[in-house]
């Protein structure tokens, strides 16, 4: 579904990551791990091409990832179900209450979404992954602000998704308790320019 | 499509911005140009188009910094142009709920606020088409300023010093329309080029707007 070969990416006009490669297929997830600042967001911001690639190719139908990053992107002055139904307008048209209830917040449907917890707009934020439809999630930190409930409906709700064909890219630092592989993002970054030369002249 | 612009014109209507805050800035303006340049209703009459046109601009700006900063700063752009719908819609469609929720009130205001600087009977029509015409035109131009000044912190200042030069012949030919059309020449040559950039504006612009957007979002 997804094979991303020797990506390599840039943030700000600096080189953060290169010669990523990576292959997802259907009902597999990969869990992004690394230390902050190693690349994860810079990677996942790549792959949903909000931006481009400074080398390599990635292969995927760009309509098929649903993208969630830091921010929700919640209108605080729309309800719940309001911001969540115009997600699935965009996207697919399917019904909202199933997403409302995968993450526990089928009774704040018509509370102002300036009114939810920080916690609460990162189910709200989740719950619009879930009325997208798309085949392939891509989650940066999903888990951040979560209580351990909302972890559990979390790792739920993406066992289910993996399991109806789906597949998933995570950046996290949680335990989802998911047998996914994990790619060490770390691995991937790019060495000082004088290092690289020295490394290829002794070799 | 239609579900985005339901959302903008909602989002408008209750966060109470745009919507009353540019018509009311217009009527400020056309209260207290009278009492500045005195009760000379001669005057008055001969300035009208001018003084409409430049207010109608100026009401237009106030809500413009925002039109997409909003959406960055909470993450909305970025699932914007990661969906299906295209940045250059994203982008036409904000215009246009820009321009229902500010040009459109100022252009069927226009003519209310024209008695009081003592317009011509025969330019009500010619202020409210020209408006009509031209302001789609604000809405467009100042679409692509906002997408470019999206990630400066303080854009709302840099903004008009961006876009209304860009107002220029908007400004020069929607007045003169109407000024024509109030003395009872003929106003057709002015609508004419007026409506050339209009339609030049929504044609291009909302490429031109994109790609900005999509370099402020790398």
């Amino acid at each position: 579904m997804l094979r991303v070969s020797d990506l390599a990416c840039a943030r700000g006009g600096f080189p953060v990551l290169e010669g990523v490669r990576f292959e997802i297929g259907p009902g597999e997830a990969i869990l992004l791990r690394g230390p902050n600042g190693c690349g994860k967001t810079t990677l996942l911001r790549t792959i949903v091409g909000l931006q481009p690639q400074t080398a390599g190719a990635i292969a995927v139908d760009p309509d098929s990832i649903a993208y969630c990053g830091h921010l929700n992107g919640i209108k605080p002055m729309l309800t719940v179900a309001e911001n969540l139904e115009f997600w699935a307008a965009v996207y697919s048209m399917r019904p909202i209450d199933q997403a409302l209830e995968a993450f526990g917040i089928s009774g704040l449907r018509d509370r102002l979404a300036r009114n939810l917890s920080a916690g609460q707009c990162r189910r709200l934020g989740l719950a619009r992954i879930l009325v997208t439809g798309c085949p392939i999630w891509a989650l940066d930190e999903p888990t951040v602000s979560l209580d351990a409930d909302g972890i559990e409906l979390f790792t739920r709700t993406m066992r289910g998704h993996l399991e109806s064909g789906g597949s998933a890219i995570v950046a996290t630092h949680s335990d989802l308790n998911t047998d996914a592989r994990e790619l060490d993002v770390a691995g991937f970054r790019v060495r000082a320019k004088a290092g690289t030369t020295f490394d290829r002249a002794f070799r | 499509m239609i579900q985005l612009l339901r959302r903008e014109l909602r989002l408008s209507v209750r966060a109470g911005g745009g919507f009353g805050l540019s018509l009311g800035f217009f009527l400020v303006v056309a209260v207290l140009v009278p009492l500045g340049v005195g009760p000379d209703s001669a005057i008055l009459r001969i300035i009208a188009p001018g003084i409409l046109w430049v207010g109608a601009l100026l009401a237009c700006l106030l809500s413009l910094d925002r039109l997409f900063q909003i959406d960055y700063e909470d993450g909305s752009l970025d699932l914007l142009a990661t969906s299906p719908i295209p940045l250059e819609s994203v982008v036409m469609i904000k215009a246009t709920a820009h321009w229902m929720t500010t040009g459109l009130p100022l252009t069927l205001a226009a003519p209310i606020l024209g008695t009081l600087l003592n317009i011509t009977p025969a330019g009500y029509g010619w202020i409210l088409a020209s408006l009509a015409i031209g302001t789609p035109a604000l809405s467009m131009i100042g679409a692509f300023g906002a997408a470019l000044t999206v990630r400066v912190r303080r854009g709302g200042s840099l903004l008009p010093l961006l876009v209304l030069p860009l107002y220029v012949p908007t400004l020069v030919f929607g007045a003169e329309c109407a000024r024509r059309g109030a003395e009872g020449l003929a106003p057709g040559t002015p609508m004419a080029l007026l409506a050339g950039i209009t339609f030049g504006a929504l044609g291009s612009l909302p490429f031109a707007a994109a790609a900005a957007l999509r370099t402020s979002l790398r």
